[in-house]
């Protein structure tokens, strides 16, 4: 029963996992773009729902309201002013100026912030669970997190195969020029792809604010968890996405259950299982590579 | 209103070091069939892509209506109303035909082109609509790749080698619908190695050799042996 | 009429002149020098080192690798365990510990190929993390607090500290210069050939019968020995090790990869130049703490928009200089 509640939370978790991966493999779809940045701007959106709970003193997942729109108007403009202009054949440029980017960032709120551990608090519903019977509980808070992943990949998916948005997303993805004789802007289009990423980012950065932890060093290790997710779900696939952080969430969370020092290494060793079994990933869409 | 539809004055075009066209100059006037012919890196995709936007050029060197546009991204060219057929066809591969004819639409220019006349022009294509586009036909693919441009109501066409790799059945049933086209009043530049084919649908011809106009004229007063001359720059 | 290959010109003549004079000065300098500048010059050394071997790697072989820490990491850690645990001379552990390095790195490499591009990159982050937190839970080295060199193994290297100092730093020099030696011959080779039509096109390589696979694996192998060797004596000379520091990813990577890049990808000097700019850098703004860091991660990411090719490339473009002689010029002489 311990187990099964182990492993319960380690699903839970995975829904955290496949948002963080959810925004780097849009990126990645779009535009053949690792942003190395991508944990470390989770954790930028964590500090600015700080900022903003603490100048207006509401509750966290109100602070979302702001924090979303803010963060992907951040994703345009870093599109736009900077990143756009790494992009083409050699895979050096955007992997080194988004290296700096994280480099920039983590320092920058090591400035602001110190490195002191924050938290936010996001009221009672932290503490309120749901019992299941039979001596299972989940907290409600992972269980709407929970939710709240498979909603964002749910509306990714529809907005990537239903909508003109999605259309011009993967138009641009197969072709660029041929997508400029469509009338598609690549600069506009990319940098609504970074935007939409960094939206989904904001999210994920305020839910792992409120959940645990954050200071400025932790990003990193986002960027991981979140790329591992990738991987093991397989490219192209954001259900794939899905079973992957979960898939990480168990192996972190079987992990610590044997050894508190084992998480992180269960996580990663699990991740290379699947490279070295299936490197395809376990439900590969397309392969880009 | 100017007679002439497009204008190329003087163009040159360059890749790198190379330089594929050498002040090129051309007209087309509204409602005309322009044929553009010549062998095999004579600079004739060089000059549609320079039309279209999709290589820079001086500002001056494309009028379209007498607006320089030759500086323009392609998105503002056929914002403008110049659409391209490129050669190879260059479907979307992840998208369905339909999304593909969609993609073709997005900027929403408005004209008698839809959906719908798209597939009265091409029939077979409502029959393969939600089928993705690599999985059609050499000939199908090509009517997608004319429906998706069409989708954008342009008032100039740019057909690049649309006959490449098709059979001539294939061949001779799109060219049969040019018409169609060209009854809505919209004008048409034809890239062509299928020189018969051409000289067949177009009013003018240009001949294009090693990124020079050799020749040009109307197409009824064209001979063999010019041509020929002209082709081959004997 | 006879053909050959001239590697020189009159520049890289006197740049390779002005680099042995150097050489020597460096040589001798446990007696111009002074002990803070001794270590100053042996951390610029183990830099230039291993910015060298990371600009082989990506920048000639195009294996981009934010994971070269985990070599450092590793090679110290068993060089550790070696000098600890098995009781052998520090000294003679770091090659040993290099060679085993190079030997894990094998499968490492299996494992990793299978990623490309960007993905090949984080995928190696993973395994510097792997091997970080394998450490941590090696409890014969202390695990998480890390691990000192008793001072019997300390003393072994020599008995008075100044005669250490001069050890350590003669074989940091020697590192590097092997390094940089071994890296022209490479270039000079065939095997460089491949590299730099691999580098230019890797269908064009493949397409010409070079078999890139197994040059790219070579090169991995090769460059985590080299890393290791490096990383080795780093921590006989700090004396202390810990997971964090061993596999650090700002110590290790971030800053190898800005000196690369500012220096100069995908040429040898690059790197050279990229350490001296880093450590002048460093000398000056350190105080600045973390605005010192975002400082530096700004410079890389102009350098990169800007002029992609770093210092050395601008300058090299534009005076055909270069200092090792490498460049490939066909010679015929008519009888």
């Amino acid at each position: 029963m311990e187990w099964l509640n182990t492993i319960l939370q380690g699903i839970l978790l995975g829904g955290l996992y496949a948002m963080f991966a959810a925004g780097l493999a849009l990126i990645f779809g779009v535009m053949r773009l690792v942003n190395i940045a991508h944990g470390d701007l989770i954790v930028l959106a964590a500090y600015i729902a700080l900022m903003a709970v603490e100048a207006l003193g509401v509750n966290p997942l109100v602070a979302l309201i702001i924090v979303v729109p803010l963060m992907a108007a951040i994703g345009y403009v870093l599109q736009r002013g900077i990143l756009n202009r790494t992009l083409g054949e050699d895979l050096l440029p955007p992997l080194l100026v988004t290296f700096g980017l994280s480099v920039i960032i983590q320092n920058a709120l090591l400035e602001l912030f110190t490195a002191d551990s924050r938290k936010l608090n996001a009221g009672n519903i932290e503490i309120a669970s749901i019992h299941l019977g039979g001596g299972l509980a989940v907290g409600t808070l992972p269980l709407i997190q929970f939710a709240l992943a498979i909603l964002v990949i749910a509306a990714l998916q529809w907005l990537f195969y239903r909508t003109a948005l999605g259309r011009a997303f993967r138009a641009t993805s197969d072709d660029q020029s041929v997508a400029q004789l469509m009338g598609l802007n690549n600069a506009h289009v990319f940098a609504l792809a970074m935007a939409l990423s960094l939206a989904v980012v904001a999210l994920a950065g305020v839910l792992l604010a409120v959940r645990a932890n954050f200071d400025p060093s932790i990003g990193p290790a986002r960027l991981i968890f979140g790329f591992e997710a990738v991987i093991i779900g397989g490219l192209g696939s954001m259900w794939g996405t899905l079973a992957g952080g979960i898939i990480i969430g168990v192996a972190q969370a079987i992990g610590a259950k044997l050894d508190p020092g084992w998480n992180l290494l269960a996580g990663h060793l699990a991740f290379l299982l699947v490279l070295a079994l299936k490197p395809e990933g376990l439900f590969p869409k397309v392969d880009r590579q | 209103m100017p007679e002439r539809l497009l204008e190329v004055r003087a163009l040159d075009a360059h890749y790198g070091d190379f330089q594929a066209l050498f002040g090129v100059s051309m007209a087309v006037a509204a409602g005309a069939v322009v044929a553009v012919i010549g062998a095999n890196g004579a600079g004739k995709s060089t000059l549609l892509r320079c039309i279209a936007g999709a290589m820079p050029s001086r500002s001056d060197a494309v009028l379209f209506d007498g607006v320089p546009v030759g500086d323009q991204p392609a998105h503002a060219v056929v914002a403008r109303g110049i659409a391209l057929v490129p050669e190879g066809r260059r479907l979307f591969p992840s998208l369905t035909v339909e999304e593909n004819l969609r993609i073709g639409g997005q900027l929403g220019r408005p004209g008698p082109w839809s959906l719908d006349r798209v597939y009265e022009l091409f029939p077979i294509l409502k029959e393969r609509r939600e089928q993705p586009a690599p999985s059609l036909s050499g000939g199908q693919q090509q009517m997608v790749a004319l429906g998706r441009a069409l989708m954008s109501n342009p008032r100039l066409l740019l057909c690049d080698e649309i006959s490449l790799g098709l059979a001539p059945i294939v061949v001779r049933d799109i060219y049969a619908r040019l018409p169609a086209i060209v009854g809505e009043g919209i004008s048409l530049i034809i890239v062509e190695q299928d020189i018969v084919q051409a000289l067949r649908v177009a009013s003018h011809v240009y001949c294009l050799q090693e990124g020079r106009v050799a020749l040009e004229g109307e197409a009824r007063a064209m001979t063999r042996e010019k041509i020929a001359a002209a082709y081959f720059g004997v | 009429m006879s053909v050959r290959v001239e590697h020189s010109n009159w520049f890289s003549r006197i740049g390779t002149a002005i680099a042995l004079a150097a050489a020597v000065a460096l040589a001798v300098a446990p007696w111009w020098a002074d002990r803070a500048d001794l270590r100053l010059l042996s951390e610029i050394y183990a830099y230039v080192a291993l910015a060298s071997l990371w600009n082989l790697l990506a920048g000639y072989a195009g294996l981009v690798s934010v994971g070269q820490q985990a070599y450092v990491g590793l090679g110290a850690y068993l060089l550790f365990a070696l000098a600890m645990l098995m009781g052998v001379h520090p000294l003679v552990a770091i090659p040993i510990a290099a060679l085993a390095t190079a030997i894990i790195s094998v499968p490492v490499a299996a494992l990793m190929f299978r990623l490309r591009g960007h993905y090949f990159a984080i995928g190696t982050w993973v395994v510097a993390e792997v091997f970080r937190l394998a450490a941590a839970q090696f409890t014969a080295l202390d695990g998480g607090s890390g691990t000192s060199l008793p001072a019997a193994v300390v003393l072994s290297i020599a008995s008075t500290r100044e005669m250490r100092e001069f050890i350590i730093y003669w074989i940091a020099l020697a590192q590097a210069v092997a390094i940089l030696g071994a890296i022209v011959w490479l270039l000079r080779s065939r095997y460089g050939l491949a590299l730099t039509a691999i580098r230019d096109s890797e269908l064009g390589a493949r397409s010409n019968g070079v078999d890139v696979a197994r040059i790219k694996y070579l090169v991995y192998v090769a460059v985590a020995f080299g890393t290791a060797m490096v990383g080795g004596l780093i921590f006989v000379q700090k004396i202390r090790i810990s997971p964090d520091t061993a596999f650090s990813v700002n110590d290790w990577t971030a800053f190898v990869i800005f000196i690369t890049v500012i220096g100069g990808i995908g040429r040898i000097e690059g790197p050279i130049i990229g350490t001296v700019v880093f450590f002048i850098l460093r000398q000056t703004l350190a105080d600045l703490g973390a605005i010192y860091l975002l400082i530096l991660g700004a410079v890389a990411i102009v350098v990169m928009l800007k002029a992609p090719k770093g210092i050395w490339g601008l300058i090299a473009d534009r005076f055909g200089w270069q200092v090792f002689p490498l460049e490939r010029r066909l010679v015929i002489e008519k009888p």
